[in-house]
């Protein structure tokens, strides 16, 4: 309105992606048409949908929109780009609600087989998958996009670069979402743990985070802060090897351009290999060097301190990066995998506790001279417990990657423990405190609607966690040690299905920690909803300070 | 151990052989910038930027 001397003209990203997007939709109803199978059809005609959705997001965006472009500067201050953070937050908050809900409904199927329902669209092996794709790439990695479009942003002191660009990332990622979730319940997967989505979906996903890595590097390229932030690091970290893992473990040969269905360029022990180097650093970079990301940015600016030390963080990068990505063979122990790649694989495993308790150390330590803001804080004291799960879990795992120990817990329920200490304590938490944060200041807010509900999701949650791990210990344990136990006369002592009655019990308190892990979630959403739409409740003083005693 | 000496089997077990001291040399340099006391300022500075932008 203040330029009115500006021609208004479509750019070159607008029309080109218009066209690009309507020439897809019209492609997509083709292979709809041509489809082999069903599931393919229904994706094709989905793809086709939303391909459409987007031209006509892009035209009216630009009708709506002034002739100029957003500024890079107001005032002398960055113009932060807000948008899509704001979408992949909520969408996080979305993803999470529904991936806890499958989780808790698997949980109860394992406890109570009935509840299959004789389906095959709710089985077990169907709604597995569906429940950690919800989790880890759907919820982790909404707050993943979010924040690092966030912190980059910040630290960076510079827009996020695009205009187009963000809203595809976060949009075409939660596409991708979709499809890969809908594709489980329909049957389509290629049955790789963590990697189900068909080769469709790869390709796809494929663009997605090419133009996710280049909107974060074209970002940090035009930054006015000349040191680039470590948590930059762990986020680029993150981008840069989940593209290399996503491409390393997913060429496969479809059947059909015109099906689900595809095969693997290799098969046997080089396709485990290739399996779990890319499955084990989806942990060590999805599920640790973005969320340490976070750490880095999150704790010292809600805690009002430095960094502990800023030595110290540049050395556990460079360790976990160095270490990391050798650590995959642990999930083959006693496989055909030759047993110098499995010692390998443990050796850099144990090695790995050294970048871990010192990211730990450094994360913790950040609050010195704050402590006292525990007592208080509830956001802070979910971000601070998360590192402390985070230590925790990063020292399990080292242990159950040396061979004796994996002898004993592997394919037991304890991995499932070992996995959820990792995934709601550290991952989980330390989501939920970096959304807790996001939130008001995306929005615009003073603080958070109500601290109050925050300190009952935290206990409700960490009663929850301490249930479920409590109860896949000592069940995964249990478990085997019944399947190695041997009678006097060498026979083994006991049935398989004996070793399932077993487990009976604590699938049952592990479904109820579970729940509870939900209900924390739904006082989360609810807070947020609030402080969105009206902002701060009471006066941020929730109980009255008394001396310590 | 190959029986067959090549330019192809030495340059693969050069490349096998070498990466060890290479990235633990690599690994070292970095742990060295780190400590470097020159460096110290610029690291201090950088620990307090979550605290001082706009």
């Amino acid at each position: 309105m203040s330029q009115p001397s500006i021609p208004k003209s479509m750019t070159i990203g607008e029309s080109g992606l218009a066209v690009v997007f309507a020439v897809t939709a019209f492609l997509c109803v083709i292979a709809s048409a041509k489809a082999l199978d069903a599931p393919f059809a229904f994706h094709a005609a989905l793809s086709a949908a939303a391909s459409l959705a987007a031209v006509f997001f892009i035209v009216n965006r630009y009708f709506e929109r002034p002739a100029a472009l957003p500024p890079q500067e107001i005032n002398g201050r960055p113009n932060y780009n807000m948008g899509p953070i704001k979408f992949s937050a909520f969408m996080a908050m979305f993803w999470g609600i529904a991936g806890f809900l499958v989780g808790l409904i698997i949980a109860s199927q394992l406890a109570w087989p009935a509840l299959n329902f004789d389906l095959p669209w709710i089985s077990f092996g169907r709604l597995r998958p569906l429940h950690t794709s919800a989790v880890i790439f759907a919820f982790g990695g909404n707050v993943l996009v979010a924040t690092s479009f966030y912190v980059v942003q910040k630290s960076c002191r510079a827009r996020l670069a695009g205009d187009l660009a963000p809203w595809f990332v976060v949009l075409g990622y939660n596409f991708f979402i979709l499809v890969a979730g809908t594709g489980y319940l329909l049957g389509v997967t290629q049955s790789k743990e963590y990697a189900e989505p068909e080769w469709y979906a790869d390709l796809w996903l494929t663009i997605v985070w090419v133009v996710y890595l280049l909107v974060f590097l074209a970002t940090i390229f035009k930054r006015k802060e000349p040191h680039i932030f470590v948590a930059n690091w762990f986020y680029l970290a993150f981008i840069v090897t989940i593209a290399v893992l996503h491409l390393g473990n997913n060429p496969a040969l479809p059947v059909s351009v015109f099906g689900s269905k595809s095969y693997v360029a290799w098969g046997g022990i080089q396709d485990a290999m290739f399996q779990w180097w890319y499955g084990h650093n989806a942990v060590g970079f999805f599920l640790t060097a973005g969320f340490l990301a976070i750490m880095y940015y999150f704790i010292p600016k809600r805690a009002e301190r430095p960094i502990y030390s800023y030595r110290l963080s540049i050395i556990h990068f460079w360790a976990l990066i160095f270490l990391y990505i050798w650590a995959g063979p642990h999930h083959l122990h006693y496989t055909a995998l030759p047993d110098w790649t499995q010692t390998l694989g443990m050796t850099f495993s144990i090695m790995l506790w050294m970048p871990s308790w010192g990211g730990m150390i450094n994360g913790l330590m950040t609050l010195s001279g704050a402590w006292d803001k525990l007592r208080t804080d509830p956001v802070l004291r979910m971000l601070v417990v998360s590192v402390a799960f985070y230590g925790m879990s990063t020292f399990e795992g080292p242990m159950m990657s040396i061979k004796v120990v994996n002898s004993l817990s592997h394919y037991t329920d304890w991995t499932i423990g070992h996995v959820h200490s990792g995934a709601l304590g550290w991952v989980g938490f330390v989501s939920f405190g970096a959304l807790y944060c996001l939130v008001p200041w995306a929005w615009n807010r003073k603080g958070l609607y109500s601290l109050k509900l925050v300190n009952w999701h935290f206990w409700i949650a960490t009663l929850g966690i301490v249930l479920y791990i409590s109860a896949m210990w000592v069940s995964g344990i249990l478990q085997g040690l019944m399947w190695r136990a041997y009678t006097s006369l060498g026979f083994l002592e006991y049935s398989f299905i004996e070793t399932v009655e077993a487990m009976h019990p604590f699938y049952i308190i592990r479904a109820a920690g579970g729940g509870l892990f939900l209900i924390g979630a739904l006082i989360m959403a609810y807070n947020l909803w609030m402080t969105v739409r009206v902002g701060e409740q009471e006066a941020q003083m929730p109980v009255a300070l008394q001396p310590a005693e | 151990m190959k029986a067959i000496l090549t330019v192809h089997n030495l340059a693969s077990d050069l490349v096998t052989t070498i990466w060890t001291p290479v990235f633990v040399a690599i690994f070292l340099a970095i742990v060295a910038y780190a400590f470097w006391p020159r460096n110290k300022a610029v690291f201090d500075k950088a620990a307090h930027l979550p605290l001082r932008e706009e």
